[in-house]
């Protein structure tokens, strides 16, 4: 960062060095500003630690925590008289749980009194390949085949299923709603302005925040689960599908008009089909969104692969948690390749007009099959039952836990030197210095950091959300829950320029990194949590780590874009000059590509935060704790579901911070 | 008045907030700039009124900005007009209802456009039978139709082709094609080949005369090209800045400019291949011959050349049998050779 304050290289052309002029000296200031804030802070936490700290005790309760817990009780006893509660969050909850229960006995859950689902195992593989074969083709078909004989042998059949259910049942409610509500959007102005901004409220909260509330009015089971699914991965599709219809070709709306369509013709005949692609593109997005989600809804009793994660965490049974992860990385890839296999295959199909008719024949002999396959299973055992063998999930289980044991056993010394030194030479420092000052100077200090790095809109709501905080009672479990954030985020930053900056400037890094990075994007964020347990066990180190590991691809990715972006003749002009690789990237590409950095960390920040909120599963403590507690123990549910709300108040104070910090930088 | 196929009354098209209360006040004799300055309003289209008489292709031109896509949008309410009167085969367009809208883009009114706006998820057959699906017609027939219209555009063979697999110049055909299959009345051209290259420009433009004489619709056809608007066009309408500078036929804009901007305009036009003798005749005087060789009152100068020239005597211009005036060599030669200086 010392970069932007340096004078400017003679070598880089005028332009750009005047620019990096003003930034320095305007970025100067700041320092300063930001210098004198942090001295304060410093000085009046010497003076004044320990005191009004708000910290509470474990196991202590606010009246705003009885309260809560008093509401959960009343909702309880007015289930069966409330009219809204009956017939409105009833209604949808009894439909949800009779949907999701009939498609469990369908393919997953004996239903009764046969042994077995409706449609067994061999039943199934012919189902789902032949739905795979029509949308997304003969290649995602045989993914979709070696997953659903991966799931089979890892010994999680049924609840990769139910995952499969939760989640496809939340996306077709995402989709059914959405794309009328994009549809909406996409002409009218106005309702445009009301609903993007509950869709970025929506998209800022971490998982962990729609938990509990959702809790408290869906109870918990599989209506929950769905209800916060399909809440969580809402807005991709609609913003995606949106979009897409808003920009289909203006000519060609305006063509079809000109003939004397109606607006309905033009939506069936120009606009949807011209924008299938796109809302297809949201579809993948609100999938991939809704597997992360319903993994994590597992803590609300949601069904799925993410049962056993979560009971394997909290057993630190490294091996089980390994085979139900692997479980869920079969898939996000799987659900991924094929919907996006689907979005590209749809005009492709229609295209190829010769071999229409193969395809169909090809879909006739599938249909039968299928249709055979599921008569098999309806009638024979050995077609209905998922075969003993191979067995993949006990040795590997067997092997990763002596694995981890060896690795956690020999390395004891080492691990527990890092996280030590971590412990107390960074991340103890800076928590005692954000939760030992009195509240009320960390609170003022807060407020004037965001009003330097990012302005005076960026104060009112950073004081908004400080008050929220406050009134949860919370004040002292946000402030850990924020140092481990922040100091994440610091080491992502790291990261995502190091590797950036490298694969920004070679392009075979880039070829050969990105992908890997694109895998890494997909895959739900528990699933992040169960390596660094087999090597860290439980603590804030490990919650820490995932968390990088977790941001590290999106920041890593925006900074190689930027990278990528600076112009080429600059960077031509500043070696032809005689810079060093070092000086070029110093004073040339990263303060151009600033715009990208800033961008980087601002989604970085984001993404460390909705991990570490998690993390609290591993020993990350803090706020995400005390949501697991809240499902744990009944009286403590009043407290989990205030945390829940501080951690919404955190993170729309981090991403309002992070995001008037952007267009500010983006003005320079 | 009835035999106009569409005539325009003080049109006005304002864009902007409060865009309606500009027309009428003082605001609206200001010039564009000001006005934006003052209202934040663009003034598209400024009180122009035109009539197309059935049959003509009537052209419309300005520079760029000068407002002639929305005044061609105004006219099927495309646009919404700020105010002024439309009529289209003597019914007034802007009284419509939504319904009889439609029912006038269905069937009387087609539009080909700068930039096709074809479907680019259908074939070549399903584009052009768009505007037939769209009014209810059944698959065979519109499929049927739809062939017959592929063949008047020379595109047969190409029925199954995606607009993507087509040039330029084919797909625009297809944008042809398919407003000529729903059979309209009125044709509306905005700019249909400025996105195309100069030769194939060329074929377009004799397909759109090819097809004028085949099919004789009234045409309204946009054009900032000067030489494509005397080519095609039996009248001219100049716009600037949103106003109507002059209407007139191509030798009387070519003869008497109305203004500068116009002169300025037509400066490069080659003035034997456009200007008509009655454009460059005079009233004899007492001494001249009158018995050079009779000619018409609308034959381009270029055509008349040869003949009047090789003749001694002052060529007598006639309307019918109406004896209107002579042409000596004199005028010829200050057509053809003052555009010889000028080139
Ligand atoms: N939707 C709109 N909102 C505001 N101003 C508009 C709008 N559409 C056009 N204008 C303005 O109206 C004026 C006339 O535009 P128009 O597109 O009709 O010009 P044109 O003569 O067709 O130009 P071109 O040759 O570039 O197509 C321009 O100044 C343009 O900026
Ligand atoms: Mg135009």
């Amino acid at each position: 960062m010392t970069t932007t304050a340096s004078p400017p290289t003679r070598t880089v052309s005028p332009p750009p060095a005047q620019q990096r002029r003003g930034l320095g000296l305007r970025s100067f200031g700041r320092r300063g500003a930001l210098a004198v804030v942090v001295v304060a802070w410093l000085g009046l936490w010497t003076a004044l630690r320990g005191r009004a700290t708000l910290e509470i005790g474990g196991a202590e309760l606010t009246g705003f925590h009885e309260w809560l817990d008093r509401q959960r009780d009343s909702l309880a006893a007015q289930r069966d008289t409330n009219w809204l509660l009956q017939y409105g969050v009833g209604g949808i909850s009894d439909g949800l749980n009779a949907t999701v229960d009939f498609l469990r006995e369908l393919i997953s859950e004996p239903a009764f009194p046969r042994p077995f689902p409706e449609i067994g195992y061999l039943g199934v593989i012919g189902v789902f390949c032949l739905i795979a074969y029509a949308v997304a083709g003969l290649r995602s078909m045989l993914l979709v085949l070696v997953s659903l004989l991966a799931f089979g042998a890892l010994g999680y059949w049924e609840l990769s299923l139910d995952l499969l259910i939760v989640t496809l049942v939340a996306v077709t409610i995402c989709v059914l709603i959405g794309l009328p509500l994009a549809i909406v959007m996409a002409r009218s102005r106005k309702v445009d302005a009301v609903v993007t901004p509950a869709l970025d409220l929506l998209q800022t909260l971490p998982s962990f925040a729609y938990l509990a509330p959702l809790a408290l009015f869906f109870g918990i089971g599989p209506a929950a689960a769905v209800v916060t699914t399909a809440l969580y991965a809402f807005p991709p599709v609609v913003r995606v599908a949106a979009h897409g219809i808003r920009h289909v070709a203006p000519t060609t709306v305006e063509a079809s008009r000109s003939l004397g369509s109606t607006p309905w013709q033009q939506l069936r005949t120009v606009q949807l089909p011209m924008a299938k692609r796109t809302i297809v593109v949201g579809v993948n997005q609100t999938t991939m969104a809704a597997l992360s989600m319903a993994t994590i809804a597992a803590l609300i009793n949601g069904p799925g692969l993410g049962q056993p994660v979560a009971q394997a965490l909290q057993s630190l049974d490294v091996g089980a948690a390994v085979v139900a992860s692997l479980g869920i990385v079969i898939m996000a890839v799987m659900l991924d390749r094929v919907t996006t296999a689907a979005s590209v295959r749809g005009e492709l199909a229609t295209r190829r007009g010769d071999s229409a008719r193969l395809r169909r024949t090809a879909l006739a002999v599938g249909v039968v099959s299928a249709g055979y396959l599921v008569y098999l299973s309806r009638t024979f055992s050995w077609a209905a039952d998922v075969p003993e063998s191979p067995d993949l999930g006990t040795p590997i289980a067997d092997a990763t836990s002596d694995a981890s044991d060896w690795f956690i056993d020999t390395f004891r010394d080492s691990t527990q030197a890092l996280k030590d030194g971590f412990s107390y030479g960074l991340l103890n420092p800076l928590q005692s210095v954000l939760a030992d000052s009195p509240w009320f100077v960390s609170a003022t200090a807060l407020l004037a950091i965001a009003g330097i790095i990012a302005g005076r809109r960026a104060v009112v709501s950073t004081a908004i959300c400080e008050l929220v905080i406050l009134g949860t009672g919370l004040w002292n479990e946000a402030m850990n829950t924020l140092t481990t954030t922040l100091v994440a985020a610091a080491f992502t930053m790291l990261i995502a320029i190091v590797v950036g900056v490298w694969m920004g400037r070679g392009r075979l890094v880039d070829t050969v990194v990105r992908p890997l990075l694109d895998t890494l994007q997909t895959l739900p964020p528990f699933v992040y949590l169960v390596p660094f347990v087999a090597l860290f066990a439980a603590s804030r180190f490990t919650a820490i780590v995932a968390a990088v590991a977790f941001a590290a691809p999106v920041a890593i990715k925006l900074v190689a874009d930027g990278i990528r972006g600076v112009s080429p003749t600059t960077v031509e002009a500043a070696r032809s000059a005689g810079s060093s690789s070092w000086q070029t990237i110093t004073k040339v590409q990263l303060p151009m590509a600033r715009g990208s950095v800033v961008l980087a960390a601002n989604q970085g920040l984001l993404y460390v935060f909705s991990m570490v909120v998690i993390g609290g599963l591993v020993g990350g403590g803090g706020l995400g704790y005390l949501v697991v507690l809240g499902f744990r123990q009944a009286e403590l549910f009043g407290k989990g579901l205030a945390a829940g709300i501080a951690i919404t108040a955190l993170a729309v104070m981090l991403d309002r911070i992070a995001r008037y910090a952007v267009t500010r930088t983006g003005r320079t | 008045m009835s035999d106009h196929a569409l005539s325009v009354r003080e049109l006005w098209k304002i864009f902007g907030a409060r865009a309606d209360r500009v027309v009428g006040t003082a605001d609206a004799d200001l010039p564009r700039s000001e006005l934006k300055e003052r209202t934040g309003c663009v003034a598209a289209v400024k009180d122009v009124s035109f009539d197309v008489d059935k049959g003509e292709v009537f052209v419309v031109m300005g520079l760029s900005g000068s407002g002639k896509s929305t005044l061609v949008r105004c006219l099927t309410r495309l646009i919404e007009p700020t105010a002024g009167e439309i009529v289209i085969d003597g019914e007034d367009v802007r009284s419509m209802s939504t319904a009889r809208l439609r029912e006038l883009r269905r069937h009387h009114v087609a539009m080909v456009f700068q930039h096709f706006g074809l479907l680019p998820h259908r074939t070549v057959v399903d584009n052009v039978a768009y505007g037939l699906e769209i009014r209810g017609l059944g698959k065979a027939e519109r499929h049927a139709k739809a062939a017959e219209y592929i063949d008047l555009v020379g595109l047969t063979g190409n029925e199954h082709s995606y607009p993507d697999q087509l040039s330029g110049g084919m797909q625009q055909r297809v944008g042809l094609a398919r407003a000529l299959a729903v059979n309209p009345t009125v044709m509306l051209f905005d700019e249909p080949f400025s996105a195309l290259d100069p030769l194939i420009r060329r074929d377009m433009q004799n397909e759109v005369i090819r097809l004028h004489s085949e099919v004789g619709k009234t045409m309204v056809f946009i054009t900032h090209d000067l030489s494509e608007a005397l080519k095609l066009g039996d009248r001219i309408l100049i716009m600037r800045d949103g106003e109507l500078v002059q209407v007139g036929s191509p030798a009387e804009i070519v003869a008497q400019p109305a203004d500068d901007y116009v002169r300025d305009f037509v400066s490069e036009v080659p003035r034997s291949h456009v200007l008509t003798l009655r454009w460059v005749m005079r009233d004899p005087l007492p001494d001249d011959s009158l018995e050079g060789p009779v000619m018409p009152a609308d034959r381009v100068v270029r055509d008349a050349a040869r003949e009047a020239l090789d003749s001694e005597h002052p060529v007598r211009v006639h309307d019918g049998d109406m004896f209107l005036g002579i042409v000596d060599d004199d005028a010829i030669l200050r057509v053809v050779v003052a555009e010889e200086g000028a080139a």
